[in-house]
């Protein structure tokens, strides 16, 4: 079979880039099986999971700069924050509430995201409250003249929120280095896009005045090629851009849920059909980037990782209730 | 030193600070062209630029969120609300936000932030102009509120809020604004949180305030020292964090207590006030802890008549000291 044609080179992905990228979908998915799996065991209360979303996280967060862009994610960004500095330890650690969790040191529920270190920005549970701080963020830096752009994702159920449309209007308004990254799956619990989203949500950025882009969510170089574009765009100066990664979950909102009440067999496998690592896969090794034996490879290192890092979290402490009260203010003591 | 009013204190200081530290940066509705509705900020636009003084859209949401991240990516934003009665579609943000960041990152991350904000009655603001809104946020842990009454408190206070590692709400009585006149020092100096003031010492009742209250009680306490009934009248200044201790102590030597605000009664900063001596100074107490506060109706109502009715004032304050002394 004759080599394929390459569509990366152009976007200025080296071999080991698409390599790494791979990787980490796989490190994310491995991480959610694992999850769901400490769940079933009863050794997990709470999943938020990731599958599914893969490519439009590791191919969005492919085109930012480590340690100088920042993030702030929502909730399903497992494959986001692994690529932003997480290890699959860090993660499970904040699955078990682990005293050496980054995002919160046992606090938050698990895939509460945040560590200053890595310049992802701690986030809650309501929902696209953090799209305004990173506008916050975004004109800090402009303000500070900073190289630095900020990145934002959020699902189309977060679209809907106040929070979201004054995050637009102002990085419209002030030409904010930001990119909006909008995770499309479709759902938002069990509401269904079409009860959530008049009109589109890429459509949304015209009337904020700045270009929206909607793209295949499942096809790891086109989300990396949007959000390549709109980082670009935004470290010139030129202003935000809204992207909308189409995509799907391939499991319920959280191990809370049973999307069986929402949705039908067919639809869930129509899409795992679509399931964004196979596809990257299929890439690699018709462009010869990877074959059979990398693969394996890859995967079990990652296999290897996954297990290691759940277990290493299992076994770590939990934080000590004398803490409890600790970081309420910070130049007093509460109890 | 030069006299100012509490308008004029916050306006200078600011200023000054401004000057001080370009990390400081001004957010809200009308805060740059006009200087602000209550002319705080009057002058800002002009010497900072529009950079650091932001005209921001009519969004309080949008408002607290943004200052919010400007805090955590190191600047110092003092956020106007324009009025204390619009600040509720910005509670979200205040509350899980920037209330929780510090508690939930495990102390990773903080939200130095200030919201001024000009709250209260007796200027015929009606519903949505006159309100207090203290206990709703004083009641979340995070945060810090406080309420200047005095000039001098107005810019020592909110020196300290701006270096604050905490988000502080700075709770601005309106009517206080050009009534309320005092010397302020020309120097810089900050008022640490959680001292409350006594403004004026007496041995038969303990009288705690804050805001356009502290003044009436001041009054209807100068009142009865005619009849040889001395009230002692301390001005909590910050709500959170409360000085209790200054309370309690005056409440051993008088035996006494009364709380005035005009917020509503329930659940107000009387509640907790009240709780507070009952839990600690119970033997202490030679009669029961009297609320004088707002009644409970949604909000202070505009006719002059229904105003009066709702807010309390010196002749109701004193009549209430006289006979807790008596009692």
């Amino acid at each position: 079979m004759a080599k394929a044609r390459d569509l990366h080179t152009d976007l200025g992905l080296k071999e080991e880039d698409l390599i790494e990228m791979y990787r980490y979908m796989l490190m994310a998915r491995g991480c959610d099986e694992r999850q769901w799996a400490l769940n079933r065991m009863g050794k997990a209360p709470f999943v938020v999971p990731v599958s599914g979303h893969e490519a439009a996280q590791v191919g969005s967060a492919w085109a930012f700069e480590k340690g100088k862009d920042v993030f702030c994610p929502y909730y399903r960004d497992m494959a986001l924050v692994l690529v932003a500095g997480f290890t699959p330890k860090d993660v499970f650690l904040g699955l078990f509430g682990k005293k050496d969790d980054p995002s919160s040191g046992g606090r938050q529920m698990p895939a509460h995201w945040g560590a200053k270190d890595r310049n992802i920005i701690t986030g809650s549970s309501p929902i696209a409250t953090q799209v305004l701080h990173a506008a916050g963020i975004a004109y800090s830096k402009k303000l500070k003249r900073e190289d630095a752009v900020v990145g934002t994702w959020f699902g189309e159920g977060g679209t809907s929120e106040g929070d979201w449309h004054g995050a637009m209007n102002f990085a419209g308004i002030h030409k904010l280095p930001l990119v909006f990254v909008c995770e499309n799956n479709q759902y938002a619990i069990s509401v269904h896009e079409s009860k959530q989203v008049a009109g589109s949500v890429h459509a949304r950025a015209q009337g904020y005045g700045f270009p929206g882009h909607v793209g295949d969510g499942n096809d790891v170089l086109e989300c990396y090629r949007l959000t390549k574009e709109a980082v670009d765009r935004a470290r010139a100066g030129e202003g935000p851009s809204l992207l909308e990664l189409r995509t799907y979950r391939f499991f319920s909102h959280t191990s809370d849920d049973d999307d069986r009440t929402y949705r039908s067999k067919e639809e869930v496998d129509e899409w795992k059909a679509k399931d964004p690592i196979p596809r990257f896969e299929n890439y690699l090794k018709a462009v010869e980037v990877i074959d059979d034996k990398k693969v394996e490879e890859l995967r079990e290192q990652t296999k290897t990782q996954v297990a290691e890092g759940a277990k290493a979290a299992e076994e770590a402490e939990f934080p000590d209730p004398a803490t409890a009260a600790d970081h309420v203010y910070g130049d007093r003591e509460v109890v | 030193m030069p006299e100012k009013n509490l308008i004029t204190a916050i306006h200078d200081t600011l200023q000054e600070e401004m000057r001080r530290d370009d990390r400081i940066v001004i957010l809200g509705e009308d805060v740059g062209a006009r200087g602000g509705v209550f002319r705080a900020t009057m002058g800002f636009l002009e010497e900072f630029g529009d950079e650091r003084v932001l005209d921001t859209p009519l969004d309080e949401t949008l408002i607290a969120g943004v200052s919010i991240g400007m805090a955590l990516d190191g600047l110092l934003p003092v956020a106007e609300m324009q009025f204390a009665d619009f600040i509720f579609p910005a509670f979200n943000q205040i509350i899980q936000e920037a209330a929780r960041i510090r508690y939930r990152s495990n102390g990773d991350f903080g939200v130095p932030m200030v919201i001024r904000t000009p709250y209260g009655g007796g200027v015929h603001g009606a519903l949505y102009h006159s309100q207090s809104i203290e206990s709703f946020f004083a009641h979340v842990p995070g945060l810090k509120v406080v309420a200047p009454s005095t000039p001098y408190d107005a810019r020592g206070m909110l020196i300290q809020a701006i270096r604050d590692p905490d988000p502080v709400l700075f709770l601005e009585h309106k009517k206080c604004y050009r009534l309320i006149k005092g010397e302020v020092p020309e120097e810089r100096y900050n008022i640490e949180f959680g001292k409350a003031e006594v403004r004026r010492r007496g041995s038969d009742v303990t009288c705690v305030s804050y805001g356009l209250m502290h003044h009436f009680c001041v009054e209807a306490a100068e009142r009865l020292s005619k009849d040889g009934i001395e009230v002692e009248v301390i001005d909590l200044r910050s709500i959170y964090p409360l000085d209790i201790d200054t309370v309690l102590e005056s409440v051993g030597k008088t035996g006494k207590a009364m709380v005035v605000y005009e917020d509503n009664k329930f659940l107000g900063v009387g509640a907790e006030v009240s709780a507070q001596i009952a839990e600690h100074a119970l033997f202490d107490l030679d009669g029961p802890v009297v609320r004088i506060a707002g009644p409970h109706v949604p909000a202070m109502p505009f006719a002059p008549t229904l105003e009066h009715w709702f807010l309390p004032d010196a002749d109701q304050i004193e009549q209430e000291m006289r006979k807790l002394a008596e009692f």
